[in-house]
């Protein structure tokens, strides 16, 4: 056969496929881009969560958009994000230029999400934020409201009110030292590692700590990838810290922490611990993380509200481990993408846009209220504050993750007191009991 | 007081580290000179080894180790026959090939194992105190284990007929050649020597450390720094390199805690520092055999 004739009988081919049943199937489709470091934690979360979330929906008929059901299809692009920003841009440009898909959740570094944000804004595409914690990502949306619209943060809320919240840990943990311990002056070690976002927490942690009546022993900078940390736990010990405020988004948490544990250095470890929120880190502590607290989303048996548990049950069931807040890809669609686009009829990213900016409504860690800046100017951030996302803390009690806070909390004197469904009080290690108790 | 006795502590350990992993790396440039990027890696894979034996299959964690050593010393050798062998005489070749060696093992367990972090238990668990400072029996261990692998390796190249292949074949490979030795062989047993170190190193450190992918370059680094502060191929100048940098980065950690982040810098400033003063490292043997 000459290359005209295979040429003929192969363009027939590609018409014929572009014709089939197959492809009017693909027409039905919605097409949600998941984004995210696919090898690692962070990335299975987000894609295990896109995946209940199409389950549930597609289980249902998929989506009503105008007069007509569409199902969900999921596709999976790996950033890299943690390797290489570069792959990670690479992966946002393949999903709208050759994947071409409708709406894209995922993204995990504020590094990496800043510039694939850009990518999506470009392609006119909503981009709901599921892991990354910089406040720019939102002030862009204020800056340039043409641009970036189509940007929304699903989950965490910005890193300004995870810091908020850890201090607000920091002080309930001193108050709990200070009544069963009898400590008159707690010392804190502030332990955060190397890191850009963890820098302007430094100055602020160093203001806060004097004005919660509490004393600082001193700061330490460990490397986030730092495989031995002994030598600052001995400084930290010597030191005489009753408490270690620590930071940690990276690998450092778990040789902290289990190096702390092992040593039995009587510091009770509260703050921000990102290793500490997953079910594998009893196991890569070796079981020596026992007592460490840390900023979370979701434990087993803390509710939020009636959402929760549904949510937190059925996520155990199919992928056996509780979702950590990457896996919120599942709220972002179920509850914010789904509804709006059956209010709209259409999936015109404008359309969407705009009812799901004013949009106020229920998801299973609190509720979303999208903030408008100082000027009135929106930012698509999530409201922080009772009443609309907190975030809880939890800590390692003999092998469970358990909810520690809020655990009635009084945002000022006057407001109610808060306290989620299933939280306990927190335990301190009993080697610092030991030491401490008169 | 307390803190000179944290800083010699902390020096100690972190050269034992130091010093297991730049021994099998000196000893294969010394003998083949080739300069094996993949060394740490090897290191990696007889970690998760570990891990699949304590923590998969149960065992204790002993048994993941003799096997972790043998199984990793084959993979070295037939690494060696197969992928460094053909491209030997080209130095430059035989670098990048190392490095792709590595990077394919560390995308292998990135499939196998995915990025989450690991750990296995430690051979000895808990910790005694020394003059007031808490060590971990595990980092005795370490040290013991550094000392101990000198002492093997000096019997063993000292006292042994192997040993004597070895060195003769480091001092002149030609001249071994032509004296009867089979340069090729004694360079892929002391490439499996060397890879079985890395696999020990592997064995005995990663109870302190975090199982993951890529931990294999933050070692390589810091081992390259040793063996060029120490003189390439030189394994008593890789030794005391090992303790220096250590106790460099003890001393940043306890000095300066603002900035224990930079203990790998400082480490490596040092490295440059003494080159600038001695260009051929502490024991250079490179250098003075090019002269």
């Amino acid at each position: 056969m000459n290359k005209l004739g295979k040429g003929m009988i192969i363009s027939v081919i590609v018409f014929l496929f572009a014709m089939s049943p197959w492809a009017v199937v693909s027409a039905q489709e919605i097409k949600i881009g998941v984004i995210g470091p696919m090898k690692f934690v962070q990335g299975i979360g987000q894609w295990n969560g896109a995946t209940m979330a199409a389950e549930e929906i597609n289980a249902k008929g998929g989506i009503q958009v105008g007069n007509k059901k569409m199902k969900i299809k999921l596709v999976q692009a790996d950033s890299n994000e943690f390797l290489n920003v570069t792959d990670a841009t690479n992966a946002m440009e393949r999903l709208m230029t050759q994947d071409k898909v409708d709406l894209v959740v995922g993204g995990f570094r504020s590094e990496a999400v800043l510039a694939m944000q850009d990518i999506a804004m470009d392609h006119k595409k909503i981009f709901i934020g599921i892991g990354a914690a910089h406040p720019e990502l939102c002030e862009r949306v204020a800056k340039n409201y043409n641009t970036y619209k189509y940007w929304f943060r699903g989950s965490p809320f910005n890193s300004t009110y995870l810091v908020r919240t850890a201090f607000i840990h920091l002080g309930t943990v001193g108050a709990v030292m200070k009544q069963s311990l009898n400590i008159p002056m707690i010392k804190v070690a502030i332990v955060m590692e190397k890191a850009m976002w963890a820098d302007p927490m430094i100055p602020a942690a160093q203001g806060a700590i004097p004005k919660m009546g509490m004393e600082i022993a001193g700061v330490w900078r460990p490397s986030p990838v730092a495989t031995d940390v002994t030598a600052e736990l001995s400084a930290i010990q010597s030191s005489g810290a009753q408490i270690i405020f620590e930071i940690f988004s990276s690998s450092v948490g778990i040789p902290f922490s289990r190096q702390a544990g092992e040593l039995k250095i009587p510091a009770f470890q509260v703050g921000i611990n990102v290793e500490a929120q997953k079910e594998g880190f009893w196991q890569a502590t070796q079981g020596m993380g026992n007592y460490v607290m840390t900023s979370d989303t979701y434990a087993r048996g803390v509710e939020y509200n009636e959402l929760t548990k549904p949510f937190v049950d059925g996520y155990i069931k199919r992928f056996r481990e509780v979702p950590t807040y990457t896996a919120d890809t599942y709220t972002a669609i179920v509850y914010g993408l789904a509804p709006v686009i059956e209010q709209a009829g259409t999936l015109d990213s404008d359309k969407l846009v705009s009812i799901l900016e004013e949009r106020v409504y229920k998801i299973p860690a609190g509720t979303v209220k999208y903030m408008k800046n100082a000027e009135g100017k929106p930012l698509h951030d999530l409201t922080w504050g009772p009443g609309f996302t907190t975030g809880i803390a939890t800590q390692w009690q003999d092998g469970k993750i358990m909810g520690v806070w809020p655990y009635k909390w009084k945002l000022t004197p006057e407001s109610p007191e808060v306290t989620y469904k299933g939280v306990v009080p927190i335990k301190l290690p009993p080697w610092m009991i030991e030491k401490y108790k008169k | 007081m307390n803190l000179i006795i944290n800083i010699i502590i902390g020096g100690l350990i972190s050269g034992s580290t130091f010093a297991l992993l730049a021994i099998g790396f000196s000893l294969i440039f010394g003998v083949a000179r080739i300069v094996n990027f993949a060394h740490t890696a090897f290191y990696m894979l007889a970690a998760y080894c570990i891990y699949v034996a304590a923590q998969l299959m149960g065992l204790h964690p002993i048994w993941g180790m003799l096997a972790a050593i043998v199984l990793v010393a084959l993979l070295g050798m037939i690494s060696y026959k197969a992928l460094i062998n053909p491209i030997r005489e080209h130095e430059g070749a035989v670098l990048i090939a190392t490095i792709a060696l590595a990077m394919i093992f560390q995308e292998v367990m990135s499939l196998i194992f995915t990025g989450t972090y690991l750990s296995v238990p430690a051979l000895i668990g808990g910790y005694f105190k020394l003059l007031g400072v808490k060590v971990f029996y595990q980092q005795l261990l370490t040290f013991c284990a550094a000392l101990l692998v000198m002492v093997v390796l000096w019997v063993l190249l000292m006292k042994t007929k192997l040993g004597l292949a070895i060195r003769s074949t480091a001092q002149d490979r030609e001249v071994a050649n032509l004296m009867g030795i089979n340069e090729a062989r004694v360079a892929m047993m002391t490439m499996g020597l060397s890879v079985g170190l890395a696999a020990f190193t592997g064995a005995i450190v990663v109870p302190l450390t975090v199982l993951e992918p890529q931990m294999w370059g933050g070692p390589l680094v810091m081992m390259m720094a040793v063996v060029v502060l120490g003189g390439l191929g030189s394994i008593k100048g890789s030794f005391i390199a090992a303790y220096i940098l250590g106790f460099a980065e003890a001393l940043v950690v306890f000095l300066a805690p603002m900035g224990a982040y930079l203990k790998g810098s400082v480490a490596l400033s040092i490295m440059i520092l003494v080159l600038l003063i001695r260009p051929e490292g502490l024991f250079g043997v490179y250098f003075e055999e090019e002269r």
